[in-house]
């Protein structure tokens, strides 16, 4: 199905199943442990062998020797796989470096072997005798010092729109300030965790991955095999936030190992691997310039923001907001790109505007304290219903204004004292903030297979994935809306790359596309089914049956004969083009300060989200708090710290990489504003996983600064950060 | 983690015996530090004598008034138990600012004293560190040190001891008791059982080979108001920048003790006499001689300024 007019009514609209607050109906397998993860999946194949993996011990340079003999001879141990042994490898097209170093080393805790044993516990010890000779040669590991030498990112070319300079310079008020954002890793619970075994030349691997045809396009990319002879089963994922849209070295080496050992083998990247193994948010410097008349109308708007990456890497793309949040004639944005010799810097949840956010929505917040405005007025004065840069495209739905005012009213808003420090609580001292939250609507193709059964249920087979957003839910709501059945008659098969491809997890895109891409399944299975049944295509699929007129007929009467089967996918036209899709949110905030130690703590939070069609609410609250917590964790506390001499991550373990705990996360609300957005897609749907961290940061950062005049613009704001500010009268 | 060997002793003498008689041998008890680092590799002892089933899993009553806590009482158990939330409110409320409740229930009290330090350069074998390979080299000066220390420092470690329950018992002059492997005794203040790195920072307590704990005791109530203060990133489960533990009496004359800023829970008495006239005082002479790095430099003040919340949080 080509969608390429705005939707106008569908069986969608009725809302009976799709928009209901339904319980995931994986809940169950989740709770009970009974939802096997890549790890865990003991059964699909006997014989597993276990492999650890060696990290590189330096940051750049070259292994001149490996001396494998006391690994080899350790208890267990069944093979070692080094890049010297494992014949002629590729790279991903998806990765920046390589995912098994040697001769040359890319970055910290690269793969250098792969240790296969009968047992864990062997495998872990014998990986321990693994001797690597390097010699170590010079890297760039501070993006500050690299930031002279940065240079335009290919494709990511400055965007300019009339003066910005002789604007900014002409400007009654003038802003200019410098944002820092720190390395960040996705840190989900369950590791990069892979299961190999081979058949002949055929290579099946049950993995932990985001975006599955992407992954098995990599695989055999990785290992030279055609892709056709690579099958790749991830059901049940625990966290990705990006970390996992990538092939990562658990899943190359498992298929290795396994070919070297003869046998299945499992891998899992331990913890202490993750931070410099795999991909992470990269640290920004940004600087921002406003210039506006007396009466708070932006003039002139830039934004500009640095980041590193390995060589052939890409940049943060922190300016993408500021293209499209705020009117003004004048506009400049910029990336540019340093080379660091750091691990691979990459995609997570919600890139560029997470940590573009943190710095935009801070210097809004200064902005309207030198103008004398309250920063809600200012941002309201601001608005524009159409993409700034090219005024003819509308944006397809733009609620900000309705999400800032609701907000305000409900957070209580109005009685915020402006003056910094002016509040105390007892040894607190309290303050609000406030920031916008921005994300785009990203559109992907995404195909699904629809199935009648015999008995009346439906299944649903596509190999987009749930990464504990709740996809299985909302795909089975889908499916039960378009054939009129209830929920519990439908089957959801997710993650399997023999399935039609989907869009995948990522970008806040998943649920609109993979649920449009199960609408237009659908659609065609209620053609098959009304054909087979003899009714009209304007048949009526509801409570079981099938209705037109007069006639109705149980629906599963369709299959008596054997199932009835359709696929198909949502491609786009060019609706994307005539109107800007995105989706927006107001972050409000309330925290104290210990007026003695500095330590913030966030008392409560408020998002206010206008994202499309809710599909369903509870999973989709669920979505957004869980994002606010990662905002609370990025204003906060989350930061890799550099070894600026050894190049690599230091608190790479989660007793070093702080992220909240149960303790830090207040009473947090969430409030859906009445949404469908006819352009996005069927569904009249947008996503919400990313809008719900877009943001909060910044409107921390506000609060902090209100609560006690100290303004920290360089992330996470620590207490180390606000102490010096905040004199000691006893 | 390296294969071991393991046997069971069901006295404190059989045990502290065998690992005189075993080398590489380490005692477990909780494990909750020690097995940790043996997955990592950190530690590797050859043999592993458990010392749970040999008693002293009890609190009770010493001579002068005081209490005596038996090396395997839980952490949990310590905190919750009357006498202790009584008469030694710092100690329960240093205990439940640790760790979380899960590790707790595990944890004893002797192998909290004994554990490691968190730098996270000794947790990456691929760096040198000289209590993990002495002679090495230190990788945390120089490097990030956010979290390391400030006082009694060395040009070969600038680690940190992380306990809590350490701080407080330091302050409330607790003896560490202990059996030898040849039985007899012996009662080391604590002040003198945690050790500064110097050049060996591989050595990290008084005790020697074999040398097993079989009690903390603790002088008779200081009475006061008890107060602990662990300043931190995030609200639990992380260890402290700084911590202060407190007694401070009616008159404001008091004790105070400093975690998260030394190899040791960092007290320093003739400081204490300060306290009538505030922080900043204290804090100086806690602190004098103080060489933080250029990450950590903050921990002064902010020690200074959370021994001011204690001497607040006495006045309210």
């Amino acid at each position: 199905m080509k969608f390429e007019t705005p939707a106008g009514a569908n069986p969608i609209d009725r809302g009976k199943v799709v928009g209901r607050p339904l319980d995931r109906i994986d809940g169950k397998l989740k709770t009970t442990g009974t939802a096997p993860y890549a790890y865990e999946r003991h059964d699909v194949i006997p014989n597993q062998a276990y492999g650890h993996v060696v990290g590189a011990a330096i940051a750049k340079g070259r292994i001149v020797a490996i001396d494998l003999a006391e690994a080899k001879a350790a208890p267990g141990v069944l093979a070692i796989v080094t890049a010297g042994n494992a014949g002629k490898l590729g790279k991903g097209q998806m990765n920046t470096a390589r995912l098994i170093a040697g001769p040359e080393v890319e970055h910290y805790h690269q793969a250098v072997a792969l240790v296969v044993a009968e047992t864990f516990e062997q495998a872990r010890a014998a990986a321990h005798l693994v001797r690597v000779d390097y010699a170590r040669t010079k890297g760039a590991f501070d993006l500050a010092a690299a930031k002279g030498a940065a240079t335009m990112p290919k494709g990511d070319e400055d965007s300019l729109v009339g003066d910005f300079a002789g604007a900014f310079a002409a400007a009654p008020v003038q802003f200019d300030a410098e944002y820092r954002t720190p390395d960040e890793s996705h840190a989900m619970m369950e590791p990069h965790a892979s299961i190999a075994a081979w058949e002949g030349d055929r290579l099946t691997l049950w993995t932990s991955n985001q975006m599955i045809n992407w992954g098995k396009g990599d695989v055999a990319r990785n290992l030279g095999i055609a892709p056709e002879n690579v099958r790749l089963d991830s059901p049940y994922i625990g966290g990705g936030f990006g970390g996992k849209l990538f092939v990562r070295a658990d899943a190359v080496l498992a298929a290795l190992g396994a070919k070297a050992a003869g046998r299945p083998v499992k891998v899992a990247l331990a913890r202490p691997m993750m931070a410099n193994n795999t991909t992470h948010r990269p640290a920004t410097i940004q600087r921002i310039r406003i210039g506006a008349t007396k009466d708070g109308r932006i003039t002139a708007i830039g934004h500009e923001s640095w980041s590193g990456d390995l060589p052939g890497g890409g940049p943060e793309t922190a300016v993408q907001q500021t293209r499209l949040l705020y009117a003004g004639a004048n506009r400049m944005t910029r990336l540019r790109l340093a080379v660091l010799d750091l691990p691979e810097a990459n995609a997570m949840r919600a890139p560029g505007e997470a940590p573009g956010l943190m710095a935009l929505e801070v210097a809004i917040d200064e902005m309207a304290e030198k103008l004398g405005m309250d920063p809600i007025e200012f941002r309201i004065l601001n608005d524009t219903q159409v993409d700034p840069e090219k005024p003819e495209r509308p944006f397809s739905q733009r609620q900000l204004v309705a999400c800032l005012r609701q907000g305000a009213e409900r957070f209580g808003w109005g009685r915020r004292n402006a003056t910094p420090g002016a509040v105390r609580d007892g040894r607190w001292l309290v303050g609000m903030g406030v920031a916008a939250g921005f994300r785009n609507n990203l559109l992907q193709k995404s195909a699904a297979r629809v199935r009648l059964e015999n008995d009346g249920r439906v299944t649903v087979e596509t190999d987009m994935t749930d990464i504990g957003t709740g996809t299985y839910t909302i795909i089975a709501q889908t499916a039960a809306e378009m054939m009129g059945v209830d929920i519990g008659r439908v089957v959801v098969k997710l993650g399997d790359s023999d399935f039609p491809v989907s869009a995948g997890s990522g970008g806040q895109w998943g649920a609109n596309n993979a649920t449009a891409g199960v609408y237009a399944a659908c659609v065609k299975l209620r053609e098959a089914v009304a054909q087979k049944l003899g009714f009209n295509a304007d048949a009526d699929f509801a409570d079981g049956r099938v209705t037109s007129g007069n006639r109705s007929v149980p629906l599963a009467d369709a299959a008596r004969d054997g199932p009835i089967a359709a696929e198909d996918l949502i491609e786009y036209g060019d609706l994307h083009r005539k109107y800007q899709q995105s989706t927006f949110a107001s972050h409000f905030v309330e925290v104290g300060v210990d007026r003695f130690t500095g330590e913030t703590r966030v008392r409560r939070m408020l998002a206010v989200c206008a994202a499309g069609r809710i599909l369903n609410p509870k999973s989709a609250r669920s979505q957004v708090i869980g994002a606010m917590t990662m905002g609370v964790g990025a204003a906060l506390m989350e930061e890799l710290a550099v070894d600026k001499r050894f190049g690599f991550f230091v608190n790479h373990d989660l007793a070093g990489y702080e992220v909240p705990v149960h303790a830090d996360i207040p009473h947090q609300e969430v409030i859906f504003l009445d949404e469908v957005d006819p352009i996005s897609s069927p569904m009249k749907a947008k996503g919400v996983g990313e809008l719900g961290l877009c943001g909060v940061g910044a409107a921390i950062a506000n609060a902090i600064y209100n609560a006690t005049g100290v303004r920290v613009r360089d992330y996470p704001v620590t207490l180390d950060k606000l102490i010096a500010g905040m004199p000691l009268s006893v | 983690m390296k294969p071991f060997t393991y046997e069971r002793t069901a006295t404190p003498v059989e045990a502290a015996g065998a690992a005189a008689r075993t080398p590489g041998a380490s005692f477990i008890a909780g494990g909750t530090n020690l097995l940790d680092l043996m997955k990592l590799q950190i530690e590797a002892p050859a043999h592993l004598i458990d010392v749970n089933g040999v008693g002293l899993d009890r609190i009770e009553p010493a001579g002068d008034g005081g209490l005596r806590i038996g090396a395997l009482v839980r952490n949990t158990d310590l905190a919750a138990d009357k006498r202790v939330r009584r008469d030694y409110a710092v100690l329960s409320r240093a205990l439940l600012a640790g760790a979380s409740g899960q590790l707790r229930n595990k944890a004893t009290t002797a192998g909290n004293l004994l554990q490691r330090t968190r730098c996270p350069y000794f947790y990456d074998t691929n760096q040198p560190c000289n209590k993990r390979r002495p002679g090495s080299g230190c990788a945390a000066i120089g490097g990030f040190s956010r979290q390391l220390g400030v006082i009694g420092v060395s040009e070969a470690c600038i680690a940190t001891h992380p306990s809590d329950m350490a701080v407080a018992m330091r302050l409330l002059d607790a003896t560490v008791e202990t059996v030898k492997p040849d039985g007899t005794t012996r009662a080391i203040p604590i002040a003198d059982f945690h050790r500064l790195p110097g050049n060996t920072p591989h050595i990290e307590t008084a005790l020697e080979a074999g040398e097993l704990i079989t009690a903390v005791t603790l002088p008779k109530p200081p009475g006061g108001r008890h107060i602990y203060r662990k300043v931190r990133d995030r609200a639990s489960y992380a260890f402290a920048l700084v911590s202060v533990a407190a007694v401070i009496q009616r008159d404001g004359s008091g004790r105070v003790a400093l975690g998260g800023v030394a190899h040791k829970p960092w007290r320093v008495e003739a400081a204490e006499a300060e306290l009538p006239r505030g922080a900043k005082a204290v804090a100086a002479g806690l602190l004098a001689g103080a060489r933080p790095t250029r990450d950590n430099a903050f921990k002064l003040p902010l020690a200074e300024r959370t021994i001011a919340a204690a001497i607040d949080e006495a006045r309210a």
